[in-house]
């Protein structure tokens, strides 16, 4: 695990969140620093995804802290999040049908110096090199969640939030897509992941947040999971 | 006199020509009422207006400043856009995320409005457009006699409506656009300015239909009224082509030109509702449009 820096990559801090009038995010606080992989645990319904969405602005309506390396971005709109450093894996992944898979690949514009060119791309994803002229949904799931992480590793941000990446997937993409990370944490990228396969996150991330009901509930690093096994099996119910 | 179907081939290819020409407005129309909706999901009401418009600012820059035809053809799609960015950044803006039909209201009531205000200042009467020196005259083609300015409105809607095929298809411009009509919210996510997009795409749609009322300016006259009873058709265009649908609005907007023409020479007391009837029987069989993809 990389040493902590003394400002976080991430900073949320008593971060509320609404749909409407249904208050979905109870004031969450979560640190992510330089390099880390977190994940942030819990059942359905439990505010993962929410928390995801508040922090890219695609949940307008929401109150509390968001810092990215000291910047506030509560009240920046989306787009100016994204270009403040933040690449966004959606959950559903989000690939566009209007559009070919090398024209998904090269959509996100740079927000910053440094991001992966398309042939190193490639070289980690050669599948989508070989359909770069299909229809971005005519790939296989596992194609287009190769392709969803594809998309946003080229613009140079440095704080990838990805949600359920693995959902739905054959254990051999997941195996693939837990590779993929850990290639991208080797890189010294900060990740952010909302996963509801304990078993992928405990492989891949350094520390983990439990939420339950909008809140955080428990917050562990991954040399005490063995401890606490029993008690977050039931928390998360698995 | 030769002569199909029993019909002098002059008869049918003069139809033809008037078909050709009605459909290059119906495609011009139909393609800035499409990528409005596509993006905006704004029913531009406004559209017929916005035509008018650019006839009649192509009438004015004539009558007060004495500027002619072609540089009237760059300046008034121009100074409508402009237009369009005030309307959707002083209203239409705040309706996006509500039921179309607000939009829908808005755009209508703007409409009634503009085109009273001009009816008021210029009244109902057309008034005279001329045709640039350089495109007055015919040519005999043989099978039919050509007029010059006509056969240039054909030729400047299929560049036009190709120029703006290639922006959507084949540029990163384009490919922001397409993106953000399936999920806006992502293409955000990703760091791309969409309001601008939103006013960028309801200017060009602004400025298309602005350049077909400079175009209609010398076969048409300039009329306040001029857009209102185009307007319908279009949207009809627009329907059977498949809302949102770029391709479908430019095809459908060419083919059923030429459909009403033929149905000039073979059942005149057709004419007026063909287009209409192709819609009831698309909306039955294909809801979704001819191009349109199924929901």
């Amino acid at each position: 695990m990389t040493e902590p820096h003394p400002l976080p990559h991430l900073q949320v801090r008593g971060l509320n969140g609404w749909y409407g009038e249904s208050h979905v995010l109870h004031g969450v606080d979560i640190d992510v620093h330089e390099g880390e992989t977190v994940t942030l645990l819990g059942r359905n319904g439990a505010g993962k995804t929410s928390t995801l969405r508040a922090i890219t602005g695609l949940l307008k309506k929401r109150e509390g802290v968001i810092k990215l390396k000291g910047r506030d971005l509560i009240g920046l709109p989306t787009y100016q999040a994204a270009r403040a450093g933040i690449a966004y894996v959606p959950e559903e992944r989000g690939i566009f049908a209007g559009l070919s898979v090398a024209e998904n690949l090269t959509l996100p514009p740079k927000v910053a110096e440094g991001g992966m060119s398309v042939a190193e791309i490639y070289r980690l994803f050669p599948n989508l090199e070989e359909r770069r002229n299909s229809q971005g949904t005519k790939l296989s799931g596992g194609e287009q969640q190769m392709l969803a992480m594809a998309r946003v590793l080229r613009n140079g941000a440095r704080l990838l939030l990805l949600d359920e990446p693995t959902e739905g997937l054959a254990p051999v993409i997941v195996q693939r897509i837990g590779e993929v990370l850990r290639t991208l944490k080797a890189s010294g990228m900060t990740i952010l992941l909302v996963e509801q396969n304990f078993r992928f996150a405990r492989k891949v991330a350094d520390r983990f947040y439990v939420m339950e009901h909008g809140r955080v509930v428990d917050h562990l690093t991954a040399a005490e999971v063995p401890d606490r096994l029993a008690s977050l099996q039931t928390q998360l119910g698995v | 006199m030769t002569t199909l179907f029993g019909l002098p081939i002059q008869a049918i290819s003069g139809q033809l020509l008037i078909g050709l020409i009605n459909g290059s407005f119906y495609a011009l129309l139909s393609l800035g009422l499409a990528i409005i909706f596509g993006l905006l999901r704004v029913i531009n009401f406004a559209h017929g207006t916005q035509y008018m418009l650019g006839a009649v600012t192509a009438w004015l820059l004539l009558t007060v400043l004495n500027i002619g035809f072609w540089p009237s053809l760059v300046l008034a799609p121009l100074i409508v856009a402009v237009a369009g960015l005030l309307i959707e950044r002083l209203f239409l803006r705040y309706l996006y995320g509500l039921d179309h039909l607000y939009s829908l209201l808005l755009t209508f009531g703007l409409a009634l409005m503009i085109e009273g205000l001009m009816r008021d200042g210029f009244g109902a009467a057309g008034k005279p457009y001329s045709p640039p020196a350089l495109l007055t005259g015919v040519v005999n083609l043989g099978f039919m006699i050509l007029p010059i300015y006509r056969g240039f409105v054909v030729v400047a809607s299929l560049i036009a409506c190709l120029s703006v095929w290639l922006l959507i298809e084949k540029t990163k411009l384009g490919a922001y656009l397409r993106a953000a009509t399936e999920n806006s919210g992502l293409v955000q996510a990703f760091g791309v300015n969409v309001p601008k997009l939103l006013t960028f795409t309801y200017m060009l749609g602004a400025g298309l239909a602005a350049l077909a009322g400079v175009l209609a300016a010398p076969i048409y006259q300039v009329s306040p009224l001029m857009g209102s009873n185009l307007i319908i058709i279009v949207f009809a265009v627009v329907v059977v082509g498949g809302m949102g649908s770029i391709m479908g609005a430019i095809v459908t907007g060419y083919a059923l030109g030429l459909l009403e023409g033929l149905t000039k020479v073979f059942y005149p007391q057709a004419s007026s509702i063909v287009i209409f009837v192709v819609m009831a029987i698309v909306l039955l069989v294909r809801p979704a449009g001819l191009f349109g993809r199924e929901a």
